[in-house]
This record gives C-alpha cells, structure tokens and sequence, in this order.
C-alpha cells in the first residue's frame, strides 16, 4: 500500500468516526491553544515591559548622586563627609566625554502653577533642550526649550495641564506663574500616560537653571546621557564614573545605572515566566496525547475484524501499522491546525480588551505547540498501531 | 497447486489440547472445484486457513504452486495471500464505512496498483457482478446476494489461482445462494481452483471431489 492511499484510507476512516475525532480534535486544539494564548500572554508582558523601559529613551544611562553600594575601607560619612552633590558643571564635564551623544540634567521638584485665576500643584522638572529626544518625548503643539535660550523664561506643559489651565486648547504663548517667577508657554507634551509610574501628561518642564533657582539648590537630581550606540553604553558608564571619580578627589560617589541592565533582568523573568506556563500548557497536550492512545486502542478492539479481513486480503503488518498511524497523524493534525488558529482568536481577543498588552505569541511557541501535538499524537499511536499490526489474522476475523 | 504432507494443528484450549487438524495429507490440483465438508470442530475450517495462509500449522509441510510456504515470514505469507488467494466468507466481511467499488478496490490498494488502473479494473468487475448501480452504495444499503457479490468481486480481483469460500450461503437464502454458487461455479470454469466449505450437503455434491473430514482428519475423498 503506498503513502497516498494510507493516508487517503486513514483520513476516510477519520471522517466517518465523526464524534470520536471530534472529540480528539478537541482536545488537541485546545491544548495547542493554552500554548499559543498563554505564551501571547507571557510574551505580551514581556514585550510591555520592555516597551515602558524603551519609552524612556534608548541607550540611556543615568547619573545619581551618592553611592548606592556597601564600601570597605573608610567611606566618606564615616569621616563627616557626605557625598559630594552633581552640578551642572559635573553634567557639562561628562558631555565632553567620546561616548556620549547627548546629556540632560535634570531637577525635580514641587510648584504651584497658576494661569487665569487658577491654581494647582504640579511636579516641575528642569532640564534643558535634551531632554525631549533623550526621553523620546513628544510635543502636541509649539515647541520644546530652545537650545541655548536655558536663560530664557519658557514653560513647557503636560498635556493634562494644558487641558487644565487652557481648555480652549490655547496655551502657547500664554503667560502662567509658576512659584514666584513668570514663564511663557513655549509648547505642549503629547499625551503619552503613565510609564513606569510616571505620568508625564501632569509635569511642567522648565530650564534647568530656572528649576534650581526656583527650589533654591544648585545641585542636580538625575544627569540622562544618551551613549553614542547600543555598544557604548557600557564604556561610556565606565568612563563617566571615572571622569566623575578623577572631579570629585577620587571620591566614588555617584552612581551610575544602564536601563540595559535593568532590562535585561526584567527580559530574562519574563521569559523564564512565559516558558513556565509554556509547560504548564504542555501538560495539557500530554493528557490529549494518552486520550488519543487510549481512543486508538477502543479502535483497535471494535476494528478487529477489519484488520482481520486486511490481513486475509493480503495486507502486511507494516500497511496495517501505517493506517493507524497515519490516523493518529491526521486527528493530531487536525488538532494542531485548529488549536494554532483558536490560540490565535484568543490571542487577538485578548489585544482586542486590552490594547496596552501586545500579546502576539511568539512563533516558537506556536510551533513548538503544534508539534508537540503532532508527536504526542503520533507517539501515542504507536502502541495501538503495534497491537492492531500483532492480531492473529484467525481470531481478528472472527472478531474476537 | 497445493500440497499439504502431515499436517499437524493443535489448539490449547485451557490445560487439554485440540488437534484441529491432525497429519492431514492432501493435494489439490489447479483448476479442481473442492466441497470439504464435516461437522462443527471437524477441523474444515482450519484447513481452509491454513491453505488460505492465514492460519500456521504446528507441523506439516505445505506446497503451493510448486514452492515451500510452510516456513515463510509473516510479510512473504501476506504478499503470498494477496496475489493468490481470494477469500469468501459466510459474513461477507465488508468494511461499513467503504462503498461496494471501494470494498472491490482494497486488494489493489494493498497491491499499489495506480488510481487510473484501479478505476478501470473495479469497473470492469462491477459489470461482471452485476453492481454497476450498485457501485457507490455502502454495505448497509446492499441485500445480502449483492454484498456477497461484492465480497466475490473483492476476492478474485487480483485473479487469485485459488478461492477458498467458507460457508459462502450460509447467510442467504435458498434462491440468493443459488445464484451465488453459480457465480462462483463460473469463476471455477474460467480456470480458478475452488475450495467450499461447508455444511450443505445439496451445496457440497455440487462441487467435483467430495472430502469428508472428522476430528481433524480427512475420513473421505471421492470424486
């Protein structure tokens, strides 16, 4: 018997079991579908995470006062020393640097913002022209800080509070006070909503000069550098914390972080996390897998006299353990074929309710879902394919 | 041709042993139209199967068309069956989910015959049957003289040298059973060696030499 009529006979057979292979089918769809949906979902968090890290900017590295790591020897406070504060100077002296692309200080602080007759607090950063395509924001109208004009008294506002203080949607160029000092309104953030917990639709941003004159300091809060490419981002860390080390006596205090670093961790749990519930809905196809051996023995035991009647005919061992095979192979595709589409739908539904969640499964997994069906399905044919292959031709014809 | 020399079938049935066949010794030449006849457990049946390759005996050696298939693998008796054996049963033995052309197509398939070959082959022995209206019906929907039929047409399409029928009217009625002999009373004159078991006296003194069996030995041979 060749490989055409096998298959054509097996999938005849498959078809006229209607209620049994549907069942089978479901099972196996099902499973192949907790695999699709459920790694969609891993990896949609995944992909979320790292979609709210990238959002704050690429090749980032951040520059923090103090020292945020046990040290032997004598540590400065055990002298009376604090750490020493980042200043502007610091930023503009790190700026020099090969590695650096671009830098931006920033403060942060607390004001009252007030325009026509209303009032509010609002979180007040300082910074500089940098700052918009460090942090990849963007503006809805007008224009950010000028580069060069840290001297000059403009105001940039989160789109909440533009909406707030000006709804017929006319901030720019308008005047607003902002502490005691008056600012103009040179432009209007984009609504971007919350990352990592920070909602930048309710900031104001000011020239950072402004900034440390308005919270009355002349220290930075965060220096942002953005490194020339995704490979200078650790030389320019080392470089920064030595030529901050060599400007401040030697002294190791600040810290510098990667988003890289912090990222990569956060990759790694998340990927761990969507191969776990990979597995869990593994198990799944596993359990399909005994239903489908256990389905193909009831076959065997109610076909006993058809295999009989194939061995009278003439039909080999080998052609008898192919067909039962071969219908393994159609149910388990079949199961395969509508899991992966079902996973899919659900997949779909689930960023249809939540949009923020991209929740694609990712290629290996539906493939690895598909054919870990199609092997739990062949395999378990193999037992009853051998039984059916072993029956005496006497006995099967007679249907015991 | 076959040739059977001593040949020995012993079934277990709990601790007492059966001698089905017990060093049966019997040649059949080509073209012979056989009835082998004896009552239930006479070991008839056994003898069909073992000519019919389906069955091994214990002991004996069988010839058929002038070579040894006493020692052969289960694949070499498989292939043996398929090209010269056609087997008829008292139940038919069709299989339900297959129409009556596809029931008739089954030894070509295992054969691996092309589609195109098959096609024309089926067709041509639905006509000799009589089954041409009958081609796409399943076997629920055949009468028992038109299921025995396909079952016939089944069993000779690859032109075995020998049909081994086992109570082939047992299931029909007196008429059906009738018509179906005849036909296999044909196939007989076209050349093929007929062997019928059977119960039916009217049906075994039909055929040309008569064997009466008894205990698992042949206790008559006449022509």
């Amino acid at each position: 018997m060749n490989l055409r009529d096998t298959l054509t006979l097996s999938f005849s057979t498959v078809v006229s079991y209607r209620t049994r292979s549907l069942l089978i089918v479901l099972a196996m769809a099902l499973g192949v579908a907790a695999v699709v949906v459920l790694t969609a979902l891993g990896e949609g968090a995944r992909r979320y995470v790292v979609g709210q890290f990238s959002s704050l900017g690429t090749n980032l590295v951040i520059v923090l006062p103090g020292r945020a790591e046990t040290s032997g020897g004598l540590p400065g406070a055990a002298l009376g020393q604090t750490p020493r504060d980042l200043t502007l100077d610091d930023a503009l002296f790190i700026s020099h640097l090969p590695q650096v692309k671009r830098y931006a200080p920033l403060n942060v602080g607390v004001a009252e913002l007030s325009a026509g007759g209303k009032l509010r607090e609002v979180t007040v950063l300082g910074s500089t022209a940098e700052l918009l395509p460090i942090r990849h924001m963007k503006l809805s109208q007008g224009s950010f800080l000028a580069h060069g004009s840290e001297r000059s008294a403009q105001i940039v506002l989160g789109s909440v509070l533009a909406h707030e203080f000006f709804p017929d949607g006319n901030a720019v160029g308008q005047r607003v006070r902002l502490g005691d000092s008056r600012f103009m309104v040179s432009g209007v953030l984009a609504v971007q909503g919350e990352s990592m917990g920070f909602n930048s639709d309710e900031i104001a941003i000011i020239p950072v000069d402004y900034a440390q004159e308005l919270f009355n300091t002349n220290t930075l809060f965060r220096i942002l550098v953005e490194a020339r490419s995704r490979n200078a981002i650790e030389p320019a860390k080392a470089a920064i914390a030595h030529a901050l080390k060599l400007r401040h006596d030697g002294e190791e205090d600040v810290t510098v972080i990667t988003q890289d670093a912090i990222l990569a961790t956060f990759d790694r749990i998340l990927r761990a996390l969507t191969l776990g519930v990979a597995g869990i809905a593994a198990i799944s196809l596993a359990v399909a897998g005994i239903l489908v051996m256990n389905v193909m023995l009831v076959a065997v035991a109610q076909r006993t006299s058809e295999i009989g009647l194939l061995k009278a005919l003439g039909a080999p061992a080998s052609d008898i353990r192919r067909l039962f095979f071969a219908e393994a192979l159609w149910l388990s595709l079949a199961g395969g074929a509508i899991g992966y589409a079902l996973g899919n739908l659900g997949a779909w539904g689930i960023r249809l309710a939540y949009p923020t969640l991209p929740a694609w499964p990712p290629a290996w997994a539906s493939a690895a879902g598909v054919a870990t069906a199609l092997l739990t399905g062949v395999i378990a044919s193999l037992l009853p394919a051998a039984r059916a292959a072993r029956l005496d031709p006497v006995l099967a014809l007679s249907g015991k | 041709m076959i040739r059977l020399t001593s040949i020995t079938r012993v079934f277990r049935m709990g601790d007492q042993e059966v001698r089905a066949l017990n060093g049966v010794n019997l040649d059949i030449a080509s073209g012979e139209y056989v009835s082998i006849m004896g009552p239930s457990g006479s070991g008839k049946s056994t003898l069909l199967n073992v000519v019919g390759l389906l069955d091994r005996p214990d002991s004996g050696r069988y010839e058929l068309d002038g070579s040894d298939v006493t020692d052969l693998s289960e694949t070499e008796r498989a292939r043996v069956r398929r090209e010269k054996i056609g087997f008829v049963f008292q139940s038919f033995h069709l299989v339900p989910r297959l129409t009556a052309a596809e029931n008739i197509e089954l030894p070509l398939m295992l054969e691996g015959i092309a589609p195109a070959e098959r096609k024309s082959r089926v067709d041509t022995a639905l006509d000799a049957f009589d089954l041409k209206d009958r081609a796409r019906h399943r076997p629920a929907e055949l009468s028992g003289g038109q299921r025995q039929r396909v079952a016939i047409a089944r069993a000779t399409i690859l032109r075995p040298t020998a049909l081994l029928a086992d109570e082939p009217t047992g299931n029909l009625d007196h008429r059906i059973g009738a018509e179906v002999m005849e036909l296999l009373e044909g196939l007989h004159h076209a050349g093929t060696t007929l062997i019928v078991v059977t119960h039916d006296r009217e049906l075994g003194a039909r055929a040309h030499r008569h064997i009466a069996m008894r205990d698992g030995e042949i206790v008559g041979d006449e022509k």
